[in-house]
């Protein structure tokens, strides 16, 4: 046996788990919106810890003689307010309230929240407790209870945002909770369990890892509302006076207005700002950490490359399919094109099966899609002609490509369930894609249906008509899939994978039906496998496919009897023999024994 | 044979329904097998027929409502907490998906050393056995400080059997190694097991839906069939005269890789088919 194959993806450049996080690092720092709104916040938190160095007045410290001094007084830059204290004074200690009020009540939001959810996520037995606790906090109302509570707290602002982080912690409970959940079905926690790992061991090592991208993001915003409820209730005068902070200067400039308005704007402006920035911030933290959303995969008509003309050769081919020297294309990061279907050449007449058979990559469902018209956006294809019928699609309008779709090409699915919408009964489907194909009444659409559902094998199809997908099984799935994709008897049916999804005993059924419906209509199949077996149960003609290429195409008997192209030799050697059993004996430690043998 | 080194008796295993006071779905109904050391015991089934479930509830990952499974003696099926955490040493596990069995954002090396660690070994020492593993299974050395995603599947299952491997154990609960590869590597990481079976005289406990792969890997193979063991006997026996309808079916099913062959077995699948048919009718009609 060889090492390992020296594929593309062993010889990526080291990275530990270090370095991806000082990726992450890396990636804010170039990012302008977090550069410039991290900047703000750092810059105020340095004023507000130099406060006694920069303003010259202790904030509470009254003078009669500047009361409502206008901005640009001797020593009072900002001005002064109603009682002849310093604006800028208490500006800037009201910064630090404000991160000392952010620095609590998020802290113990997330404590309590990360444990808790950690807990409730990874033992599902307590679950239910820590589930009715935080839904019961969830209920409080947060204001009322920190006014209410004024006389336990004494009016201090940091044991008010004690209790107010218990309020918040909910939020992050919920986010932690749901991850941990998630994260303890893969299979890996499950391989650490196996390894003898303790739960509190694969919580710090295998949970929290997950987990901490998105409760850092999450606290950033916490920091921001804690922000706001002190200085909300600072506003409404909950607390001590003697505090400096934003809501009770904005509150006390608010009385002051026809006066001085300035009074008013400085401190408005201030945690203005401030909020805007902690929310800018942690947006532009959340795309660096989980990335940009994806976008959704669209599905169009293929894009052409620059200067494409689909090869007009001799039309005389009789072939139902025509696929000459197709070339499909995806852009890579850095914008080159890069092909996985490379020049790939094929023929289907009516009443044949095509296999088309390679191993995971090799561009088989590309070239199948690319049939279809249903390449994800961003394909583009580069070279080429596929001819259905004698019509080139490669070009053609979406409403040419529809007609052909519905009326002469037809599709099965890997995944039958998946191709199931889950929210509409199996027969509505049916129905649907009966009446867009041929424009019948509803009603002669569900007789058609129930025609085609007893024609595919389905042993009461009133019953399935009426079923859920998520009522039947995935043999029968497709069997119903089948019955869709044959509604309009179609010419050509490319089957993706059609079984491979399915046990072997199911397999077979689906197998016999394809050939059968085959025999009845007479459709040339293309049949995408990685599968040997079914190649040889149902395919007339096979086509090996490497790496975006034809290797090899001929007619089965002759390929599997005698493979001309050394990568065919090489899978069908790989096909585990049908006659070799084991026979070696089980061997104690350190014997050695001969292999197996027929 | 010697003494089994894993036994079950009337096994049954059940999973719990979400909801107060429900009963749990019995997925298992009573199954007896044994494994020998150094043996492989292969267990062929369909989706649902609770072959992996079987592992599971020898891995301490399923509930054992019923019967018992012994390992080397001593009765596993209850373990809690340390006894079972202290079993690790000796039952291992590698899954079917290599994707979702290795932890995305820990290096191969940190995967391979953490059974090691728990068990007290020192770092240097879990270090020096995370190379020789690496070297075991045919991966680079470089492989340790690299993470899962810059490897293909084929390499991931190979890091998965070297965590397996790393307590030496005795026994290592295969739940599907090589469905999830494509053939030709698929072959190489059979090869590998096999090998390392016979350099180790490690047991396996091997759950496949793939008879082909079943029988060039097993000793005995055990077909399960909506949670009970339907048949089960030496691999000669079971996959070239089988005695239970289900796994006649089972076995007729099963494409061969050769047109001409395959036209016999689906004419041969088809009769035997009729003939069940004809035997159910009959049935029902006494």
């Amino acid at each position: 046996m060889t090492a390992i194959p020296s594929d593309s993806t062993s010889v990526v450049p080291s990275e530990t788990d270090a370095e991806t996080r000082k990726g992450a690092i890396a990636r804010l720092v170039r990012d302008p919106q977090a550069v410039i709104t991290g900047s703000i916040l750092i810059l105020m938190i340095i004023a507000g810890l130099l406060a006694n160095v920069i303003a010259q007045h202790d904030p509470n410290e009254a003078n009669l003689y500047v009361v409502n001094a206008p901005p640009g007084t001797e020593g009072y830059p900002l001005g002064a307010d109603q009682a002849g204290r310093d604006i800028l004074a208490r500006l800037l200690h009201s910064i630090n309230t404000a991160v000392v009020s952010a620095l609590i009540g998020a802290s113990v939001a997330l404590v309590i929240g990360t444990a808790f959810g950690l807990v409730g996520g990874y033992f599902a037995r307590l679950r239910s407790m820590t589930e009715w606790t935080f839904t019961l906090i969830m209920t409080f109302p947060g204001i009322l209870l920190l006014i209410l509570l004024m006389p336990l707290t004494g009016g201090d602002y940091r044991a008010t945002m004690l209790i107010f982080g218990v309020l918040l912690s909910p939020g992050i409970y919920r986010i932690v909770r749901n991850m941990t959940v998630g994260v303890s079905r893969e299979l890996y926690v499950d391989a650490a369990k196996v390894s003898g790992v303790t739960s509190s061991r694969i919580l710090r090592r295998h949970v929290l890892s997950v987990v901490r991208g998105p409760i850092v993001i999450a606290t950033a915003f916490l920091c921001g509302t804690a922000i706001s409820t002190q200085a909300g209730l600072a506003f409404l005068g909950v607390g001590s006076l003697s505090i400096p902070s934003f809501g009770a200067m904005i509150s006390e400039g608010f009385r002051n207005i026809g006066l001085a308005p300035t009074q008013y704007l400085w401190p408005a402006l201030t945690l203005g700002v401030m909020n805007a920035c902690i929310v800018l911030f942690g947006n532009a933290l959340r795309d660096t950490l989980q990335g940009a959303q994806p976008k959704p995969q669209k599905i169009s008509v293929a894009h052409l490359a620059e200067g494409f003309e689909a090869e007009s050769g001799p039309n005389a081919a009789p072939a139902l399919l025509s696929i000459r020297d197709l070339g499909i294309a995806y852009p890579s990061p850095s914008g080159e094109l890069n092909e996985v279907v490379r020049g790939v050449s094929l023929d289907l007449k009516p009443g044949e099966t095509v296999g088309l058979v390679g191993e995971s990559g090799s561009g088989k469902t590309q070239t199948a899609f690319g049939v279809l018209g249903v390449l994800p956006n961003e394909a583009i294809v580069t070279r080429g002609s596929v001819r259905v019928d004698g019509t080139e699609i490669l070009g053609a309008p979406e409403s040419t490509l529809r007609k052909l779709r519905g009326d002469v090409i037809a599709y099965v699915p890997q995944e039958p369930m998946s191709n199931l919408d889950p929210v509409y009964t199996v027969g509505s489907q049916l129905v649907e894609g009966i009446r867009v194909a041929t424009g019948v009444s509803k009603r002669e659409a569900k007789v058609r249906a129930l025609e085609l559902l007893e024609r595919v094998g389905i042993p009461d199809p009133q019953r399935t008509f009426k079923s859920y997908p998520h009522e039947i099984s995935g043999g029968m799935a497709q069997r119903v899939l089948i019955a869709g994709a044959v509604a309009t008897e179609p010419k050509i049916l490319i089957a993706d994978e059609p079984t491979t999804a399915l046990d072997v005993t199911v397999q077979a059924d689906i197998l016999d039906l394809l050939r059968d419906l085959q025999q009845e209509m007479g459709m040339g199949i293309i049949l995408v496998t990685h599968n040997f077996g079914v190649v040889a149960d149902i395919c007339s003609r096979i086509c090996v496919m490497k790496e975006g290429e034809v290797v090899e195409s001929g007619e089965a008997v002759d390929v599997f009897a005698d493979p001309q192209h050394e990568y065919t030799s090489m899978l069908l050697n790989a096909i585990l023999d049908e006659d070799t059993v084991r026979t070696d004996p089980p061997v104690a430690v350190g014997q050695t024994s001969g292999g197996a043998s027929r | 044979m010697t003494t089994p080194l894993l036994e079950g008796r009337d096994l049954k295993v059940s999973y719990p329904v979400r909801g107060f006071r429900r009963k749990p779905i019995e997925i298992v109904h009573g199954v007896d097998f044994s494994v020998a050391p150094g043996e492989t015991l292969g267990i062929v089934g369909e989706s649902g027929s609770g072959k992996t479930t079987i592992g599971r509830a020898i891995l301490g990952l399923a509930l054992v409502t019923g019967g018992s499974v012994t390992f080397d003696g001593r009765d596993i099926s209850h373990l809690g907490g340390a006894a079972r955490r202290a079993l690790a040493k000796d039952i291992q596990v590698v899954f079917q998906d290599p994707y979702s069995s290795l932890n995305p954002s820990l290096t191969i090396g940190a995967t391979l050393a953490e059974p090691l660690i728990v068990q007290g070994w020192s770092k240097e020492a879990a270090t020096k056995r995370v190379l020789e593993l690496l070297d075991r299974v045919g991966l680079p050395k470089n492989a340790a400080a690299r993470l899962p995603r810059e490897f293909s599947g084929g390499q991931r299952q190979r890091v998965a059997i070297a965590r397996a491997l790393a307590p030496e154990p005795r026994l290592i609960v295969c739940d599907e190694p090589v469905s999830a590869l494509d053939l030709s590597t698929q072959a190489k990481v059979m090869e590998l097991l096999l090998d390392i079976q016979r350099d180790m005289g490690v047991a396996y406990l091997f759950v496949s839906h793939d008879l082909a792969v079943v029988r060039h890997i097993s000793h005995r193979v055990g077909v399960v069939y909506d949670g009970e063991i339907v048949e089960q006997g030496p691999v000669r026996e079971v996959t070239e005269q089988p005695e239970h309808p289900y796994t006649q079916r089972l076995l007729l099913a099963a494409p061969i890789a050769d047109p001409l062959l395959q036209e016999k077995r689906r004419a041969e699948r088809a009769r035997l088919r009729q003939v069940q048919h004809n035997q159910d009718v009959q049935a029902g009609a006494a």
